[in-house]
């Protein structure tokens, strides 16, 4: 068998970035709550508020470390795998890069120390400024990174001249078309995640009857946010799927299973796309009403993937279904929460078990959703790399063979297998302990810039009869 | 445009970053490679307390150096990556495993010890790639049209071995100049019994490394000819440099060592450059022919000139705000 470069470099890619993703995605919500759970405690001196913030801090730190180890490995994964690309891309991609670095992760770093460890050698508002800082710096984070994203997708203020991306506009390039849609659906997809965690968490903890008080003032605050949230999302994916539709149809088309063009195109439910005979099986679907959302007319005209070559199709059945999953996770959401709110208006929040189950099993699906919209957006993408400039086949490192490919593919599934066991088994550890461990400790004495270290719980249960 | 030279302001800059990369990053690398040498439980404590504020905020610099080459200098970040493929990774590898093991080894009591390794294997690893890529960078690459186009191990030859050993000992020995001035007593002791054999050892791959280059590299040997009335400062200083860490030695002078350690790498930085100049991607391509677009420079240099004041600002300010020594036991599991 021959091994692909190609097919193995993409596969590495999408499992290295698919790691990393699932990190900041859950910090850059998680930071803001943090932030207004300080700016709360600062004005009303409520200890419920520091004990809540004192916990989150605590998971923060070690989702943050993950994010951080995970990110080191992207950086070089242009280079490593996509020499060409990034050769080419160089003028557009690096300057990018670069102020990513100088204007997030300097500061997030810097700040994350002051957060962690300052609270009791600074100034209260000193500190409530650090969570600020940290929170400020996660989203400058995702500005960079998504504006640097999404020209791949909407490419503008670049030529090409001789292979090379030269800029034309600054302006156009790093505010390309599909930027601001895309940079919302992320904003939003970040609140929710973090929403849905500590909503989960504080069920959890009500069920089990801990930390009331706490538990019970953190689920009130934020079902009534993803209330707000859930259904927007809902609103700013439909703006950014229209947005797709102008620039990129024949992602849309892979989402919606259209082989032919229409006129009044089905909203498919179900179906079993087959690239090879360029049709759908077992299709189920409401009928015009894909046209509808697309062009607001009964009987719009929608292009199918037939319009395209074959070699110029996007893999169909994967952009079909992460999409129908991620939408699927939309409105479970949007259901989730309005439930929550109309319990909190009856007072009754609290009281229902069954809810608090519900709230507590939709911990993993924000960051399901979250995977499956990269994924829709990726996947839709090929084959190209840069939309309609450059293709996958011309990105890929020249050097670069099957079995190099195929080494560095399994070295970082078990490097990050290792990696993400121990953290995953250290999270719920924490979460286990609960708000109760820790509570504020006066005399606390930390380190500077060291997320994990902020954290005591430790890594496994002491052995029998050891003393600490 | 023409009047100023942007690639050379950058190449300052990249320079500048890389050097303090190395510095940084070498001494935490250096202690991790030390670790299992440490005698007793209580040395390894302090010795990963003695690091532990600093490291993480060290390993942005590197971050840094990977998009900043990107930005100013595509055709190394292009070549060099592919080029050093399975070094690359095994770099990777050992960063992320010596990172989470800075971070569960506090918390692990059961799984410590495998913590403990993966810190030293992982930094010891991390190390020697790095040393392997400068020897890479010694031996050139075989490049057409802008990219890398020879085998995924022309990299390992029995010179980049020798270099990646000597970034080892060096590192080691920054991380035991730092131990000497961070902690007291029996890990110092220790600390001060190594020292003079990690100097020895830097001094002969030193000499190995400064005989073996010119041979294998006659563009190398040319440019020393040329230029031999000024490159006799290299060598002489470095001995003058290691006399003086060699006192240091016999009279416990706490803070020379580190400080001499850093001024050996910096002579060494400094003779690697002026012995390679004016190769970005040797043999055949320059900094200039590695430059990415003007305009692309300029861009980034003009928020660089802003942003990075701030950025040192609030650095200090927080070095500033943890000022002052960590205890011994900070940070031990409970
Ligand atoms: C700045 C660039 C960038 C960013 C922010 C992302 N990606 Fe991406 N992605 C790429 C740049 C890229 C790429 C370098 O362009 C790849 C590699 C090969 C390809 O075709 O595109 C790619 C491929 C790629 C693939 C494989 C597609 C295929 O080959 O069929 C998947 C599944 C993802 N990515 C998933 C993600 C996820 C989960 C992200 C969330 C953070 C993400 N990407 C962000
Ligand atoms: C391929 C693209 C990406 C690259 C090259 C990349 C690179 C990095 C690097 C190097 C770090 C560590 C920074 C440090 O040392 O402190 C990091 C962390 C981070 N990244 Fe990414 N990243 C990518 C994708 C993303 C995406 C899609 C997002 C979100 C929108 C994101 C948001 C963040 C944030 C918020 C952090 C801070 C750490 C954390 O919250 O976990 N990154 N990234
Ligand atoms: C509720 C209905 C939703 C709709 C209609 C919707 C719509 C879309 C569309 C059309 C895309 C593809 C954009 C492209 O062409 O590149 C996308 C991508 C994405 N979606 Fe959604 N989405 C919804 C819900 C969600 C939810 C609940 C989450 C996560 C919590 C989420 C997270 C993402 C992410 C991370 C991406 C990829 C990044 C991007 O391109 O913005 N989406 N979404």
């Amino acid at each position: 068998m021959e091994l692909d470069p190609v097919f193995l470099s993409r596969i590495q890619f999408a499992f290295v970035v698919s790691f990393h993703a699932i990190f900041p995605v859950f910090t850059i919500g998680l930071a803001s709550y943090i932030a207004y759970l300080e700016a709360r405690f600062y004005r009303t001196r409520n200890p419920v508020y520091e004990e809540l913030s004192h916990f989150w801090i605590r998971v923060f730190a070690v989702v943050f470390g993950m994010g951080v180890v995970s990110g080191i490995v992207m950086s070089f994964q242009f280079g490593t795998n996509w020499s060409v690309f990034s050769f080419a891309a160089a003028n557009f991609l690096g300057p990018i890069l670069s102020y990513e670095v100088v204007t997030a992760f300097f500061l997030e770093a810097v700040f994350l120390g002051v957060l962690l460890f300052g609270r009791n050698k600074v100034p209260a508002g000193t500190h409530l400024f650090a969570a600020i800082m940290v929170a400020l710096g996660t989203f400058i984070s995702s500005f960079w990174i998504i504006s640097a994203n999404s020209w791949m997708h909407t490419p503008a203020g670049v030529e090409l001249q001789d292979g090379i991306f030269r800029i034309t506009s600054w302006g156009e390039a790093i505010f390309n078309p599909s930027f601001w849609p895309r940079f919302f659906h992320m904003a939003l997809a970040s609140f929710l995640t973090a929403g849905f965690v500590v909503v989960g968490v504080s069920a959890w903890y009500l069920r089990q009857g801990r930390v009331r008080e706490s538990a019970s003032r953190a689920l009130a605050m934020t079902i009534v946010l993803l209330a707000v949230i859930a259904p927007a999302q809902l609103v700013v994916g439909d703006l950014h799927g229209l947005n797709t539709f102008e620039h990129q149809p024949e992602k849309v088309a892979a989402m919606e299973g259209l082989w032919e063009t229409t006129e009044g195109a089905p909203l498919l439910l179900f179906a079993l796309p087959s690239q090879s005979q360029e049709r759908n099986f077992l299709e189920v679907g409401i009928p015009k009403l894909a046209s509808l959302v697309l062009t607001h007319q009964l009987d719009g005209e929608v292009r199918g993937l037939k319009d395209w070559a074959p070699e110029d199709r996007p893999p169909v059945a994967l952009v079909f279904w992460s999409f129908r999953i991620m939408v699927a996770i939309g409105l479970l959401m949007i259901g989730v929460a309005l439930t929550g709110l109309v319990l909190r208006l009856r007072g009754r929040l609290t009281e229902s078990p069954r809810f608090l189950r519900v709230c507590t099993w939709m911990i993993p699906m924000p960051f399901i959703a979250v995977l499956a919209g990269w994924f829709t957006t990726e996947v839709g993408r090929q084959p190209w790399v840069v939309h309609g400039m450059m293709r996958v086949e011309e990105a890929i490192t020249p050097s670069l063979t099957g079995p190099m490919a195929l080494f560095s593919l399994v070295g970082f599934i078990v490097v990050y297998s290792v990696v993400f066991i121990a953290g995953a088994y250290y999270l719920v550890r924490v979460i286990r302990s609960g708000p109760e461990a820790y509570r504020p400790q006066r005399e606390e004495e930390g380190r500077a810039k060291r997320p994990l270290s902020a954290v005591d719980t430790p890594l496994e249960d002491a052995p029998a009869g050891a003393t600490s | 445009m023409e009047l100023i030279d942007l690639t050379l302001i950058w190449l300052v800059i990249i320079g500048f970053g890389v050097f303090m990369y190395v510095l940084m990053d070498g001494f935490d690398l250096g202690v991790g490679i030390l670790f299992p040498f440490a005698p007793g439980e209580r040395a390894r404590n302090a010795m990963m307390n003695s690091v532990a504020p600093v490291w993480d905020g060290n390993e942005t610099w590197l971050v840094l150096g990977g998009a900043g080459l990107l930005a100013a200098f595509p055709l190394v970040y292009a070549v060099f990556l592919p080029a050093l493929y399975i070094g690359v990774f095994l770099l990777l590898a050992g960063l992320i495993f010596r990172g989470v093991a800075f971070e569960f080894r506090f918390k692990a009591r059961t799984s410590r010890y495998l913590w403990d390794r993966a810190f030293n294997i992982g930094s010891t690893v991390a190390a020697f790639a790095q040393g392997a890529v400068v020897g890479a960078y010694i031996q050139g690459f075989r490049v057409e049209n802008f990219q890398y186009v020879g085998g995924p191990f022309d990299w390992l030859t029995p010179f980049t071995v020798m270099t990646g050993l000597g970034v080892v000992a060096g590192y080691a020995l920054l991380g035991a100049a730092w131990v000497i001035m961070k902690t007291e007593g029996e890990v110092q002791d220790w600390a001060w019994r190594t020292l003079p054999w990690l100097l020895g050892a830097v001094m002969v791959v030193f000499v190995v490394v400064s005989v073996w280059t010119p041979l294998a590299q006659p563009r190398v040997l040319e440019r020393w000819l040329d230029n031999a009335h000024i490159l006799w400062v290299f060598p002489t200083t470095t001995v003058l440099v290691a006399g003086y860490v060699w006192r240091a030695i016999r009279r416990r002078d706490e803070g020379t060592p580190f400080v001499a350690s850093m001024i050996l790498f910096a002579l060494f930085y400094l003779g690697l450059l002026i012995s390679m100049w004016p190769y970005a991607v040797p043999p055949d391509h320059t900094f200039w022919d590695a430059a990415s677009a003007p305009e692309s420079q300029l861009f980034l240099l003009i928020g660089f000139l802003f942003v990075i004041p701030i950025v040192l600002g609030y650095t200090a300010w927080t070095y500033w705000v943890f000022r002052g020594k960590v205890s011994e036991e900070a940070g031990y599991g409970h």
